[in-house]
């Protein structure tokens, strides 16, 4: 493991100790402080001389400002301390999307202990969208980026294709070991020249949540280990079920929540899905989606779904009122989702069993700019933040399944148990999952492709389009949106 | 200017209508000094110039940051719009002369985007209009309490966007989830998916519009309003006029210009709705098969989402002409109107 060197590094022998004012220590902390503030306040693109008059103020500021409330405290060798020997006071500026967990389970915190040089902050937009437009521009003209930004599963073919040259190659860092990522996580963030240029956070090994309650009222089994031997043949088996589930289950419930999350179930499955291996564009001719569609559409015109969009606010709706009795494709951050919108309502009618076909939904990275100014700090950050053990600890306070086979297979991590879901083992589930998940060839308008198609299969369950002629959309929205 | 006169009405105050006492007469003008002379020439050179310049200096502001944030990007784009560009590679710009305009000519999801933002449009701007036409008119009367409902019509306009927006997602949500549907259900008519279907879709969004806009409106009429002189109502009544003989016959043309001037607002608000459209259905696609895709998120969809900057451009300067079609349609309009009323433009 590489970052294991920056977790033991120890900086400036005062830090760990607690002091009298007197001490040089707390003076070095105001300092410390001062300049976070400048920093704060300051574009990042300033030049070089601007930061150092900039880091200058901030040292006289702290100057003055102790002489002056601390006046008994000495002010020996402060200067000559913290500058020129690689511990140089770094502030490294993470961008993010969403909640992505880095701050919420306190990781920033812990790494500003064990380097007392770097302080960490964060620039999180909350809709993905919004952050991939920013930094797509910002990487076009290779300004205003952070020290690291993450990057969301869809939008990782465009950085290894279009934009891959904006980006570190973190093989060139010989401290960073990227061998404890599963392979085709990093597969993915490969580009064609062989650069690695991001590292894997989370990764979304599906299961199939589904109702007990509902299952129980339909006369199914409701253990979870049934529930996947009755599943076990594959999606026909699952469809099957459904149509069981329509004919004796509750009134006003459907099977499944939506014909696209059943798409997504199935076409994930698959190591050819929107692009063929040659990377060309090849979702009209795969197996995979016409499978998908197959299914998809079979589920629609059997009334089996609920025909709601998915994660819009209607869906979020159907999920706490308990409209519908299984998602066919459930990744492992999907369950604090439920949780979230199915509220104390949904605890312990919520399960979780094995999917026949395991695929993966979903995850991010993390990769470090060209343009950025302290590359080797923000590359050793990158590599602590996505370490085994940091990974592990994103599972169990977020829920978001570690990317790391190693983390994988940490105690807290393999035993871990969801007391929302009826206790299920979560982290047997999603390992046993993971392990099947195949290598998909993702392209550079893999998020387009799947929306397209899952926006053709909302237009054929609310306007009742026959399947052909909804295809016929998907096909001629898709040539358009891809077309240069 | 003779002598005879000058004891004759001297101004009362000094800088009054009448000449300067002690300005010397034409022609008995004391021989220059032509030292003098050339400093009262330079004086009176710049005070022309200060008169003459001035002005622009104090205009130069606007129209170096209009020339900045305005103009160049309306010659970028233009350019831009006859180029294959990447948003992810905005720099690399390959010629494509006016391929994106005349591709689009073929395109089914501008011509669907265009008719939608008309549709919008319409269904927007007149109810809109005409609403705030009658509310000024309420408010207009004199009431208790008329400054609190002039501040109450206008706390829409000045709500965030996105928070009416959501608020209005969940009024019009489907199946038994909206509040609309819910209420429909009670009067035993079956929920409406509002969100699916084309017009139930284009709908939602006007409502949200006009939500928006009305209270805007509506002052502005109240404002014109209330610059229409009172003896015009007085005579009219001794005339025997009705309230709405009043309305139709002194204020509405009294308020010509005032509505032409909202249509025109309204109209260029229409044709860039965007925000509305987008946070309704919660992405840029304007519905599963755009049916609410206005040509402003069609443009985003274009350039943001599917990332083609050039094509993009394109829908953008279409957009732009299209406004100036519509600017010069209602001018020939305001001149016809003028003119058949025998007003002065």
């Amino acid at each position: 493991m590489a970052v294991k060197p920056y977790r033991t590094r120890t900086f400036r022998a005062q830090a760990p100790i607690p002091t009298c004012r007197n001490h040089p220590a707390g003076k070095a902390t105001s300092v410390r402080q001062e300049d976070d503030h400048v920093m704060r306040n300051t574009p990042r693109t300033t030049l070089r001389s601007r930061r150092r008059a900039g880091r200058a103020l901030a040292v006289g500021m702290a100057a003055v400002m102790s002489t002056a409330l601390l006046g008994a405290c000495s002010s020996d060798d402060d200067s000559d301390g913290d500058g020129g020997n690689g511990d140089e006071e770094i502030t490294l500026r993470v961008g993010v999307f969403g909640q992505f967990g880095f701050e919420e389970s306190g990781l920033y915190d812990e790494y500003m202990e064990l380097n007392p040089h770097i302080t960490i902050e964060q620039d999180s937009i909350t809709d993905n969208g919004d952050y991939i437009t920013q930094l797509r521009t910002r990487l076009s003209q290779n300004s205003g980026l952070l020290d690291i930004q993450a990057i969301e599963i869809g939008n990782i073919a465009e950085m290894t294709t279009e934009l891959s040259d904006r980006w570190v190659d973190f093989n060139e860092y010989p401290d960073v070991d990227a061998s404890h990522f599963v392979e085709w996580k990093n597969q993915q963030a490969t580009d064609p020249d062989g650069r690695l240029i991001g590292l894997g956070t989370d990764i979304g090994p599906t299961g199939i949540c589904y109702r007990t309650d509902f299952f129980e009222q339909a006369g199914l089994p409701t253990d979870r280990d049934e529930v996947t031997e009755l599943f076990a043949g594959g999606w026909e088996d699952y469809l099957a079920v459904g149509d069981q589930f329509a004919a004796e289950g509750p009134e006003g419930v459907a099977f499944l929540d939506s014909a696209g999350g059943m798409f997504n179930a199935v076409v994930s499955g698959y190591e050819e899905r929107y692009y063929n291996a040659e990377g060309e564009i090849a979702y009209e001719d795969t197996e995979a989606v016409a499978t998908g569609w197959e299914l998809a559409t079979q589920a629609a015109e059997a009334g089996l779904s609920s025909g709601l969009e998915q994660f819009q606010p209607d869906w979020n709706q159907a999920m706490a009122n308990g409209d519908f009795a299984t998602l066919p494709s459930c990744p492992a951050w999907m369950l604090g989702y439920i949780q979230s919108q199915a509220g104390e309502g949904g605890e312990d009618v919520w399960d979780v069993a094995q999917s026949p076909v395991p695929s993966n939904w979903g995850g991010a990275f993390v990769g470090v700019p060209e343009a950025g100014e302290n590359k080797d700090e923000a590359v050793a950050l990158a590599a602590w933040l996505t370490a085994p053990e940091q990974l592990a600890k994103l599972f169990t306070e977020r829920g978001s399944y570690p990317s790391s086979a190693e983390a994988q297979q940490l105690p807290e991590v393999l035993e871990a148990t969801h007391d929302y879901f009826n206790d299920a083992p979560i982290g047997q589930i999603f390992s046993q999952a993971a392990a099947d998940v195949p290598t998909t060839v993702i392209g550079p308008y893999d998020q387009q492709i799947q929306e397209g198609i899952t926006d053709g299969l909302l237009a054929l369950e609310q306007n009742d389009l026959s399947p052909d002629d909804a295809w016929d959309d998907v096909v001629s929205a898709l040539d358009n949106a891809v077309a240069e | 200017m003779t002598t005879e006169h000058r004891q004759a009405a001297p101004p009362g105050t000094p800088g009054g209508a009448a000449p300067r006492l002690d300005k010397p007469p034409h022609g008995e003008a004391p021989a220059p000094d032509p030292k003098e002379a050339r400093r009262q020439a330079r004086r009176s050179r710049r005070y022309r110039w200060d008169i003459k310049y001035s002005p622009y200096g104090f205009i130069a502001p606007f129209f170096l940051f209009f020339a900045a944030f305005g103009l160049f990007p309306l010659l970028y784009t233009g350019w831009s719009s006859l180029h294959q560009v990447n948003l992810n590679n905005p720099n690399d710009l390959e010629w494509v002369g006016f391929e994106n305009f005349t591709r689009l000519w073929d395109d089914e999801f501008f011509w669907n985007a265009l008719a939608n933002t008309f549709t919008i449009g319409i269904i927007s701007t007149v109810p809109q209009l005409a609403m705030a036409l009658g509310l000024a008119h309420l408010l207009n009367y004199r009431m208790r309490g008329s400054m609190f409902f002039r501040v109450a019509i206008l706390t829409p306009y000045a709500t965030s966007i996105a928070a009416a927006t959501l608020v209005f997602v969940m009024l019009f949500g489907q199946g038994d989830y909206g509040v609309i549907n819910w209420g429909l259900g009670l009067v035993g008519i079956d929920g409406v998916s509002w969100e699916a279907g084309d017009w139930s879709s284009q709908l939602a969004v006007s409502t949200i519009v006009i939500w928006r806009w009305t209270g805007y409106n509506t002052l502005i009429y109240l404002a014109a309003m209330q610059a229409i002189p009172n003896d015009l109502y007085e005579s009219a009544s001794l005339d025997g006029a009705s309230r709405w003989q009043q309305f139709v016959h002194v204020t509405l043309p009294a308020l010509r210009p005032t509505i032409l001037f909202t249509v025109v607002v309204s109209t260029i608000g229409a044709t860039q709705l965007f925000g509305e459209p987008m946070l309704f259905g919660g992405d840029e696609s304007g519905g599963a098969q755009g049916q609410y895709q206005t040509l402003g998120l069609y443009m985003y969809e274009t350039g943001w989402t599917n990332r083609h900057l050039g094509r993009a451009a394109a829908i953008a300067w279409t957009m732009f002409l299209l406004l100036i079609v519509i600017g010069l349609l209602y001018a020939f309009i305001t001149r016809w109107v003028g003119r058949s009323t025998g007003e002065e433009e």
